[in-house]
């Protein structure tokens, strides 16, 4: 797999897992945190990138 | 009275000091082992299949698993985060796997993979402690 967008994505879900899983105690919370997590994962890597993308490497 | 008892509802008992280095030493074994220690099942199955899961896709992907040299302070780093996960980090290590391929497409990616997983199991051995503790 050689997709940066879809290794992010992929990153993002299981990291966010992890945290709402261990941040929050009940399936209701944990599954919230981790929908919000995720998301912000996902704008924040996309606004990252735009915001990088004038700047040549 | 709710038939299935959440966190905040079970009695905190602090464990014996004994217990809690064990239970720290099983979840870096193994991760999760010590959430399922203290009964935290659901907790524990989904740090396993997590953990597991990014150990494995970094693997993978390529990513090195650094070893551990103090002439690069920053490969030492690596190389402690990389060593989060005590016994897929040995299995590995045994397998001859995690050499890392820089040129491959995955290089980087593997490697924050396999940092991250076992830097995240670090976290989750802390609340196995705590847990274990009684502060949680």
């Amino acid at each position: 797999m050689t997709s940066h967008f879809l290794l992010m994505v992929l990153f993002a879900l299981l990291v966010s897992i992890v945290f709402a899983v261990l941040l929050r105690d009940t399936p209701r919370e944990q599954a919230r945190t981790g929908g919000v997590m995720f998301g912000a994962f996902i704008v924040t890597a996309l606004v990252l990138g735009w915001l990088m993308y004038p700047f040549p490497l | 009275m709710s038939p299935k008892s959440t966190a905040a509802e079970r009695p905190r008992v602090a464990a014996e000091p004994g217990t809690l280095a064990l239970v720290c030493v099983a979840g870096w074994l193994i991760p999760g082992a010590g959430h399922l220690w203290l009964g935290r099942r659901s907790k524990g199955i989904v740090f396993l299949i997590v953990l597991s899961a990014m150990f494995v896709v970094g693997l993978w992907l390529e990513g090195r698993l650094f070893p551990l040299q103090l002439s690069e302070p920053l490969v030492f780093l690596g190389a402690l985060a990389d060593r989060g996960l005590g016994l897929p980090f040995g299995l590995a290590h045994l397998l001859d796997l995690g050499a890392g391929t820089v040129t491959a497409a995955g290089y980087e990616y593997g490697n924050t993979f396999l940092m991250v997983a076992g830097l995240l199991n670090f976290l989750v051995i802390l609340d196995a402690f705590d847990i274990a503790a009684g502060r949680k």
